[in-house]
Formats: structure tokens, C-alpha cells, sequence
């Protein structure tokens, strides 16, 4: 995909891009967000593994201790659940730490924290303590790592009560999510698409701007087909369409940006237009979003609908070691293939 | 090259009153008449609470319930060494810290019937809400006490677990981050030597849990759990080394659950009679009500008149619980965001069509 075409996906948006702006990558964006937020307010923490003097292994929190001090970004020891604990004793008492776990595939020992901590907090005490904490972490296949660097488990956190979970997929959005997840008072997962985390670059406003929690984005309008995803999926997506688009196939695209909750509005009205909808994730098939989204479909637009629901997803196995991955990963030509059978139906 | 030693060190352990309610003079710690009294009505009050809760729930007017009995002197002494502004970090089995720290028995009493407007404290109490998984909650302390030195507050967290939670990874996660970040946490462990039916000796190879602060370089301390005295002047030396800056340290309360895990549980099933016996014969109360009597600052006059207005208390708390109005059956959604997302809003409406039915 081109950049220009990359970059258009934040069009028809409202993007109050006055003033001054950057052109920046996803690394850039979620930098630049992160430093924003700690400009703007001191009790905005950094914490988490080689966060400071390194950068982060990705360079997400490059230059923030030199701008900030030790104090507020902290390089902690090599224990995610250590993280995860801290920063939440850390955020009931008024600071808003942005916790970093290096990739989604070491998350486990922290799943403790977040599934029975962060996500209860307020509820056990019926507001009396709240959990305003950020949780970042890369997420999915496709840069050749050792094992446990690629997984997409988006799902464990969907399934949730109490958690929110976005994933950008531009360099805008990336920023924009960044900051309303640090100005948000409940715990949210940031999931970072680190397979395009450098792929391109666009306008991204200065300063603070929030891109909305909990609402998805009409990237394309079309009217014969509703092509669904989020995250580094979303670039073989918009291939998709545009094959789809010279073949004189009208697809909507929709970014959903935040997976919990879900932007359930968007998508029917869609899919209530276009009768066909395909989604593509790449966590695994089973219990993944697309089933959900198929369920919502079926429940509130099934007259509406003119073909079954076609999901692309990642397959029911361990994600491979990179010699195999490739065999894994949800690419433009199977998403191609499930929009022509929902159209051939 | 001669082999060095890099490293040597002891655990010391602290006993002052013993059994029989002999205090060790020459370690007697400063408190004044008036606190030594104090301590024993901590352990007076927080025990009829926790008689009056066994008996709500054999009763059926309580949920399961996890008693305290046996460890009020780790519970008082603790307190006793506290300041006002410092912060309760509680497991589960801490509800008389969680009392004495100002919280009312009938919210307590709430949270073990199992209504979370227990856990509405009192805007003035620093205390956190009761943590099931166990040693969980060590970590939220270590934060807190990474908070409080960010902040330059001279405050302390004391975070609480037992021995069972010493086997944990979180437990080894919070010793690290507290010793790394010198964080302005007490880790106070009770152990009252059985994780429901496995003993001690079963979670750890090491001879006790106060030695193991060696290995996260900074100072632990074993004291006896079942004596006020001594659990007052661990506590007291701990806070005060955390309080001027020097980092954290870790307690070993060492004591024993008088009673069944929880109220679910049959602790026949798994230890010898005669142990818990020979616990009954170091019981904390017993031997402080024997300190206090030959010091003549105690007599039966005085016991039975605190007894009377305890149970009077535990009364009224009683009647208070029982009074709360049943929750709203909204609110098992209106706490879980700030504000609620559509689908929760969705699933709210259909459980309230039900509900109006």
C-alpha cells in the first residue's frame, strides 16, 4: 500500500488538525502521546522494562528519561507482574502510570494483576478505589522473533469485565488513543501493532488531541460488502480493497480501533447496508472477535444479511517460529477470497 | 585466590511476654500505661467480633467467614506501632487491622456477607479493600510505597499475607521491587503456620520466612505473633527504620490459626488435637489479661465493664448490617466503568426488565 493511501485511512475523521503537526510513524505517535501526557501532567508515570536509559527495545519511550528523570520513567526489574502490581498500588494512589510489557507474549504473569485486580478494583469497592492505569504492549506476528514475541491474545482481555482495550492501526489514531487511555480513569490496554510500527508515516497533530475510546472508524464507504478488522491487520485489509475495488467490488472498511468495547452501532449499520460482512483478526479463529461480531450480526441484522458472516483469522495452533509464520498470518489474498465467496453466496 | 565470603547473616526473633504473661524487663518497649491497656482492649474488641461473626454464620446471617482467633496480637501490635496517616494493605484475614484502623465492624461484617458497599470506607481511612488471591496484594503495598516516596510522604504502607502467600511468585515480585525501589513498605506476614491444610514446613525449606529479607537486602525479623509486646516493638522498629528513608523490612509474625480456614473448612480433617492445644496454652489474650492484672493496671471490675460496652458495639454494628438495605440489582454493572459502554447498558436494561417484573 502506498503512503498516501496509508495515510488516507484517517480521512473523513474528525481531525482537529489546527495548528501545527508532524509527520510520524506509530513508534514516533505513541512517543510523542506519551510525552504529551507527561507535559501535561506529573502524575503521569513511565514504568516497566529498559523504558528508560534504553528506550525501550522498540524506542516507544526514546528521550523520556532524559526529559522526565528515573522518577517518572522507571526501569524496573525484569518481573511482569512486579510491573503490573506496582503500578496499580501506584495508580489508587493518584498517579497514572503507563506500564509497558515488552511483548503480549509475557503478559501471562501479569494476567493475575490485570484480570483480578485492575479490572475489579473499582467495582469491589464500589468506586471507593480506582485503577486509572495504562498497560502497553506490542502485540502480533510478522517481524521474525524467537518464540512467545508474536502472539495476538487481544481476546483473554475482551473477555475481561472492567478492562478496556484499543489497538490503533495509524500513526493518528496511535497518539489520539494514547492519550484518552491516559486520560481515562479505568485500566486500558494499549496494544501496539508492531509489525507496522514503522511501516509509514503521516500528519499527526502536536501537542494533545484524544482520538474516542469505544468508537470504530468508517476508513472506506462502500455500499456491497463490509470488510472489518484492527490493528496491523488492517494493511493487508485495505490491499484487499483496493484488488476488490478494481474488480468493481464497492467495500466499506471499517477500523474498529477500540475492540472492548466494542463499536457494535457502526458495524450493524453497515452491515445493515451492505449485507455482508467479512473480519479478520489474526488471534486465533476460535472465541475470537470475529465470532462476536458474526454473533451481533446475526442477532440484530440478520434479515439484512445476504451471505454468512466470513471470518479470517489466525488458525487454531501455537503461533509458528518465523520460518512458518507466514503459513499463519491472514494476508490480502485469503481476505480476497472470503469477500468473493460472501459476494458469490 | 583465597575463596571469600561475600555475604553472612542473622535473623533475630523477639520475645518479651511469655505464655504465662512474664515480660522480659530489659526488652520492654515504651509504652505508656494507658497504651498497654489499649493494646489488650484492641485484641478484647477485635476478638468479639470475630466470636459474634462465627456465630452470624452458624447462624445462616453471614457468608463464609474466615476467622481471626489467635492472631489478635499481631493484629493489635501492628496497629498499636502504626501512625494515623499510614496505610493498610490487607489479604483476607485482617479485618481486625482493617477495624482497628477506623472502619466500622458492620462494613467488614458487609464484606464478608458479601456486599462490596463493605468496602465504602470512610473517607478518612487509608486502607485498601480486602485481596483474595492470595499475596496479590503485596505488590499494590510495595506501589503504595513507591507512591508515598515519590510523593516525599512520610507516611508507610504495611501490606499484609500469610505464610501460604510467602510461596507465591508475587511474594518473591514485591521483596524484589520493594528492595530495588526502597519503597516505604512494611511486609507484614502472620504466619499462623497452616495454608488450610498444609503446614509450614510444606511451603518453604527455609527455617523461617524473616531470614529470606536477606536475599532482597534489607533487614527481616521474626517476632512472636502471639505477644503483644513483641509484635509492638518489631512493628515500632520497623517503621521507624522505613519512616527516616533507610528502605523497606519484612516481619514474620509467627502464630497460629485457632480456628478452621474459613468457615467451609474442617481442620480436623488435618492436624493433631493436641497441637492446637498447645496453642490454646499460648493464647495472646490470656497471657497480656495476666501482664496487666499483676501490673495492677487490669481487674475483673474493669474486664467486665469493657466486655459489657464491646458487646454492645458489636451489637449496634450487628443491627447496622442488618439494616442496610438490600443493594440495587444495577449495581452489579454501575462500578464497573466510570461510565457504563453501551452493551453493559444493554445487559443493565434487560436485568432491570427482569428485576421490575
Amino acid at each position: 500500500m502506498s503512503e498516501q493511501a496509508a495515510s488516507a485511512q484517517t480521512g473523513g475523521q474528525d481531525m482537529t488538525m489546527v495548528g501545527k503537526t508532524e509527520k510520524l510513524n506509530i513508534v514516533q505517535a505513541i512517543n510523542r502521546g506519551l510525552y504529551a501526557c507527561m507535559e501535561e501532567d506529573d502524575n503521569v508515570l513511565v514504568m516497566g522494562e529498559d523504558v528508560g536509559v534504553d528506550g525501550g527495545v522498540f524506542r516507544v519511550t526514546d528521550g523520556l528519561v532524559q526529559a522526565f528523570g528515573p522518577d517518572r520513567v522507571i526501569d524496573t526489574p525484569l518481573a511482569e507482574s512486579g510491573i503490573v502490581g506496582t503500578a496499580i498500588g501506584m495508580s489508587v494512589m493518584g498517579f497514572r502510570p503507563v506500564a509497558e510489557i515488552q511483548f503480549m507474549g509475557f503478559v501471562y504473569p501479569a494476567v493475575n494483576q490485570l484480570m483480578g485486580h485492575a479490572a475489579r478494583y473499582r467495582n469491589r469497592t464500589r468506586g471507593r478505589f480506582t485503577c486509572p492505569l495504562v498497560v502497553r504492549m506490542p502485540y502480533g506476528g510478522g517481524i521474525h522473533p524467537p518464540e512467545h514475541h508474536s502472539e495476538s491474545y487481544e481476546s483473554l482481555f475482551i473477555h475481561t469485565p472492567g478492562i478496556k482495550v484499543v489497538i490503533p492501526s495509524t500513526p493518528y489514531d496511535a497518539k489520539g488513543l494514547l492519550i484518552s487511555a491516559v486520560h481515562d480513569n479505568d485500566p486500558v490496554l494499549y496494544l501496539e501493532p508492531k509489525a507496522i510500527y514503522r511501516a509509514f508515516r503521516e500528519e499527526v497533530p502536536s501537542g494533545l488531541y484524544e482520538v474516542p475510546i469505544g468508537k470504530a472508524n468508517v476508513v472506506r464507504e462502500g455500499t456491497d460488502i463490509t470488510l472489518i478488522s484492527y490493528g496491523a491487520m488492517m494493511r493487508p485489509l485495505l490491499q484487499a480493497q483496493e484488488i476488490l475495488s478494481k474488480e468493481g467490488v464497492s467495500a466499506e472498511v471499517i477500523d474498529l480501533r477500540t475492540v472492548s468495547p466494542l463499536d457494535a452501532e457502526t458495524v450493524i449499520a453497515s452491515v445493515t447496508k451492505t449485507g455482508r460482512a467479512v473480519v479478520v483478526h489474526e488471534a486465533p479463529k476460535t472465541n475470537g472477535l470475529g465470532g462476536e461480531i458474526a454473533a451481533l450480526i446475526s442477532e440484530r441484522a440478520l434479515l439484512h444479511l445476504l451471505a454468512p458472516v466470513e471470518r479470517v483469522a489466525g488458525f487454531d495452533v501455537a503461533f509458528p517460529f518465523p520460518l512458518l509464520e507466514k503459513n499463519y498470518l491472514p494476508n490480502r489474498d485469503r481476505i480476497v477470497k472470503a469477500a468473493r465467496k460472501a459476494l458469490d453466496f | 585466590m583465597p575463596i571469600k565470603t561475600i555475604y553472612q547473616a542473622e535473623t533475630e526473633r523477639l520475645d518479651i511476654l511469655d505464655k504465662d504473661g512474664k515480660a522480659d524487663s530489659s526488652l520492654m518497649p515504651d509504652l505508656s500505661r494507658e497504651r498497654l491497656v489499649e493494646a489488650y482492649k484492641m485484641m478484647i474488641r477485635i476478638r468479639k467480633m470475630d466470636e459474634k461473626i462465627l456465630n452470624l454464620q452458624r447462624q445462616g446471617r453471614m457468608g463464609t467467614y474466615g476467622s481471626i482467633r489467635g492472631q489478635e496480637a499481631c493484629q493489635a501490635g501492628i496497629k498499636l506501632a502504626m501512625d494515623e496517616g499510614d496505610w493498610t494493605i490487607p489479604s483476607f484475614r485482617e479485618h481486625g487491622i482493617q477495624v482497628l484502623a477506623g472502619i466500622p465492624m458492620h462494613q467488614v461484617m458487609a464484606i464478608w456477607k458479601g456486599d462490596e458497599r463493605g468496602h465504602v470506607y470512610p473517607e478518612n481511612v487509608r486502607c485498601l479493600p480486602v485481596s483474595v488471591p492470595v499475596g496479590s496484594q503485596l505488590l499494590h503495598g510495595v506501589g503504595v510505597g513507591m507512591a508515598l516516596r515519590l510523593k516525599g510522604d512520610k507516611a508507610v504502607a504495611v501490606a499484609y499475607a500469610g505464610d501460604g502467600a510467602t510461596s507465591e511468585g508475587d511474594f518473591h515480585e514485591a521483596m524484589n521491587f520493594a528492595g530495588v525501589f526502597k519503597s516505604r513498605c512494611l511486609i507484614f506476614i502472620q504466619n499462623n503456620q497452616w495454608a488450610i491444610s498444609v503446614p509450614f514446613k510444606n511451603q518453604t525449606a527455609a527455617g523461617s520466612i524473616a531470614q529470606r529479607a536477606h536475599g532482597y537486602g534489607f533487614p527481616g525479623l521474626q517476632v512472636d505473633g502471639n505477644d503483644v509486646l513483641a509484635v509492638y516493638a518489631g512493628a515500632k522498629k520497623a517503621l521507624d527504620h522505613i519512616r527516616s528513608g533507610k528502605g523497606p523490612y519484612l516481619i514474620e509474625a509467627l502464630t497460629y490459626r485457632m480456628e478452621n480456614h474459613t468457615t467451609a473448612d474442617d481442620h480436623t480433617r488435618y492436624r493433631p488435637k493436641e497441637e492446637v492445644e498447645y496453642w490454646l496454652d499460648r493464647d495472646p489474650v490470656k497471657r497480656m489479661k495476666i501482664f496487666l492484672t499483676k501490673k495492677k493496671l487490669w481487674t475483673e471490675k474493669k474486664e467486665k465493664d469493657y466486655l459489657e460496652q464491646v458487646k454492645k458495639e458489636v451489637e449496634d454494628e450487628v443491627k447496622k448490617l442488618e439494616a442496610m438495605p438490600p443493594a440495587p440489582a444495577s449495581d452489579i454493572f454501575d462500578f464497573m466503568y466510570e461510565t457504563l459502554p453501551q452493551n453493559l447498558k444493554e445487559q443493565r436494561e434487560a436485568l432491570m426488565s427482569e428485576v421490575r417484573q
